[in-house]
């Protein structure tokens, strides 16, 4: 359970994730974020307005899937790191899964690292596809990896060898 | 020697700057006193990005805010005088203390004094707790991301409050390996957020653990861990030894409270905020009228509390020496609907217990 | 590995010029202006002095000048808190045995 060793469960994270037919149409992000944490720079940091909170910023943040065009732009502003976008439709075997890195150093494109789980385990082999470290990012690079379609939900975090 | 001011600040922290900057904004004069060689206290430490609000500064790095905190201050020149390097010995009477810098020894008359003088580390009892490598969770801070240097190769991390989850966090950004997280309590304390970011990089939490002694001679080696039950007791048979060079005790802070025990105020004792702490009313005023706090020393919370308690107290002290004012009153409330959001939802509610607390003390006064 | 952080993923370290100190007869590197517990650190020293009644070894707790764990004998001086006093070129540092000794 999250609550007691930080890895989200499959339970926990069906609340967040979006439908099978979203993910057909292309890239998308998945906002893991579980507690009422006051915190809402994932709002603002949306172009295509797809994340709200109705009633403040303790609100969990609610992603509208149809309205996400799966750009990004949310990934290095979560304080929590916890925003992902995951492309299901980057290859008939492979996922392109993007996340928040604030390592060094930083991958390069066409390098494979490793793919970790939720539990820091290495699960398969990830190429990096993308590496976007823009200034307005503050330090904080979204990197690209393209993972095997069946760890999709699992892979959050990369090691470099 | 001696100075004269209106408004005295002790401590140049996030708590002690931005009442500072809005009492000297507000058009009284202000002393601001820190004992450090530079202002920032432990804000210019955080390398994370906040929460809260985008209104205010969310998803800025902790010690980007800190820069923004001195260059408003370093544009009130007229109405801020600040001294570094300089610490208050002690009141005497309700409107005098001493100065001792490294150069001389003074004293400074004021009108209200608002007292930010954070907090210090707890320590935790254990076999060996003394020896050379265990560190507070502040000092590895220090260490790594002011002098930058890494506190060893190999960190046990104890407590998993934000604090715990955040250093070890940026241990690893340091190159530092986190060999465990170690938590008493059956789960994690802090943000869940900050425990997946570690957890995934593949640090284990040990909650419903705890470290029975620091193993080495001449200094930290190894640390042995055992398992405890629902009630804190230990688990008989379930010890362990870990490897590591260095152990981190993120296990709460204290507020730093003697100056208003000198100045004769009222304490009362909240588990909740971090221990004793000088009874006060939401305007950041103590039971001696002269005497304002703000910042950890009025109950341990976030920098971003300390900077809107900080600012209610530099307006409110402003206030009762120059009378009220509109800009005075939108500070304030601005402030104060502030706290308020960032002290709602559950993560929000040990905090608002311990307020309530404070509130009560402050009814029956 | 040295214990120094060369490139940091969010922060840069500004340094005063290399010194040189003596630590227990040996000479030893720093950087100016750093504490000097920090300059020990960096170079492998974590022991700092021996407690008063069990000779215990003891380094820096808190860092910042509050838990007075870090005492050493600085230039001759006992009791000086290492780890907020700056590091100077030429600096004599040693362990201090539990209180030191105070000359008149």
């Amino acid at each position: 359970m999250l609550i007691n060793d930080g890895i989200i469960t499959r339970e926990e994270l069906a609340t967040v994730l979006p439908t099978d037919e979203r993910f057909k149409k292309g890239p998308v992000a998945i906002i893991e974020c579980m507690q009422d944490i006051p915190c809402d720079p994932c709002v603002s940091a949306c172009p295509s307005k797809a994340i709200s909170m109705k009633s403040g910023i303790t609100d969990r943040p609610k992603l509208d899937a149809a309205r996400c065009i799966g750009c990004g732009l949310c990934v290095p502003r979560c304080p929590g790191l916890a925003i992902f976008v995951l492309d299901m439709t980057h290859a008939p075997r492979s996922a392109a899964l993007s996340l928040p890195y604030e390592m060094q150093p930083v991958p390069k494109i066409g390098q494979v690292v490793k793919g970790l789980d939720r539990s820091g385990k290495a699960v398969c082999e990830a190429k990096v596809l993308k590496v976007m470290s823009a200034k307005k990012f503050d330090k904080t690079h979204v990197v690209t990896i393209e993972i095997p379609k069946d760890r999709a939900l699992d892979v959050r975090a990369i090691r470099l060898a | 020697m001696s100075r004269k001011t209106e408004i005295l600040v002790v401590g140049g922290g996030p708590a002690g700057l931005s009442a500072a900057i809005v009492a000297a904004q507000l058009g009284s004069k202000v002393l601001l006193v820190d004992d450090n060689p530079n202002l920032g206290g432990q804000l210019v430490k955080q390398t994370h990005r906040f929460f809260g609000s985008s209104a205010r500064d969310a998803g800025i790095r902790g010690f980007n805010i800190a820069e923004q905190l001195l260059e408003e201050a370093a544009g009130l020149k007229k109405n801020l005088t600040i001294l570094l390097n300089t610490s208050i010995v002690g009141f005497y009477g309700d409107t005098e203390a001493g100065l001792l810098s490294p150069e001389r020894y003074e004293k400074v008359t004021f009108e209200r004094v608002i007292v930010c003088t954070g907090a210090v580390e707890n320590s935790l009892n254990f076999e060996n707790n003394d020896l050379p490598g265990v560190y507070g969770a502040g000092a590895v801070q220090t260490l790594m991301n002011v002098h930058g240097i890494r506190p060893g190769n190999r960190i046990l991390m104890v407590g998993s409050g934000n604090i715990g989850l955040i250093v070890s966090y940026q241990l690893m950004q340091a190159g530092v390996q986190v060999v465990g997280l170690v938590e008493a309590m059956q789960t994690i304390g802090g943000y869940l957020v900050h425990a997946s970011k570690i957890r995934r990089m593949g640090v284990p939490i040990y909650t419903g653990h705890t470290i029975v002694s620091a193993l080495g001679t001449g200094g930290v080696a190894g640390a042995k861990l055992c398992r405890l039950d629902e009630k804190f007791q230990t688990v008989p048979n379930t010890e362990f030894d870990v490897e590591c060079d260095c152990i981190c005790l993120a296990v709460g802070l204290s507020p730093l409270i003697e100056l208003f025990q000198q100045a004769d105020c009222k304490m009362v004792h909240v588990g909740e905020l971090g221990g004793l702490v000088p009874l006060h009313d939401v305007n950041m005023r103590t039971t001696n009228p002269h005497v304002y706090v703000a910042g950890d020393a009025s109950g341990i919370e976030e920098a971003t509390t300390a900077i809107l308690g900080g600012r209610v107290a530099g307006a409110r002290a402003t206030e009762s020496i120059h009378g009220e004012s509109a800009e005075a009153a939108k500070v304030i409330a601005d402030a104060s609907s502030e706290l308020r959001t960032l002290r709602s939802g559950s993560t929000g509610e040990r905090i608002r217990w311990g307020r309530e607390k404070i509130e009560k003390e402050i009814a029956a006064c | 590995m040295s214990l120094r952080i060369g490139d940091h993923p969010v922060l840069s370290f500004k340094k005063g010029r290399k010194v040189s100190f003596m630590f227990e007869g040996q000479k030893m590197e720093g950087f100016e202006g750093e504490p000097i517990a920090a300059a020990l650190h960096a170079a492998g020293v974590r022991l700092l002095r021996h407690s008063p009644h069990k000779h215990r070894p003891r380094g820096f707790f808190c860092a910042i000048g509050r838990c007075s764990s870090c005492m050493m004998e600085v230039d001759g001086e006992v009791n000086v808190m290492t780890c907020i006093t700056p590091l100077k070129e030429g600096m004599v540092v040693n362990r201090q045995e539990g209180h030191g000794v105070i000359e008149p």
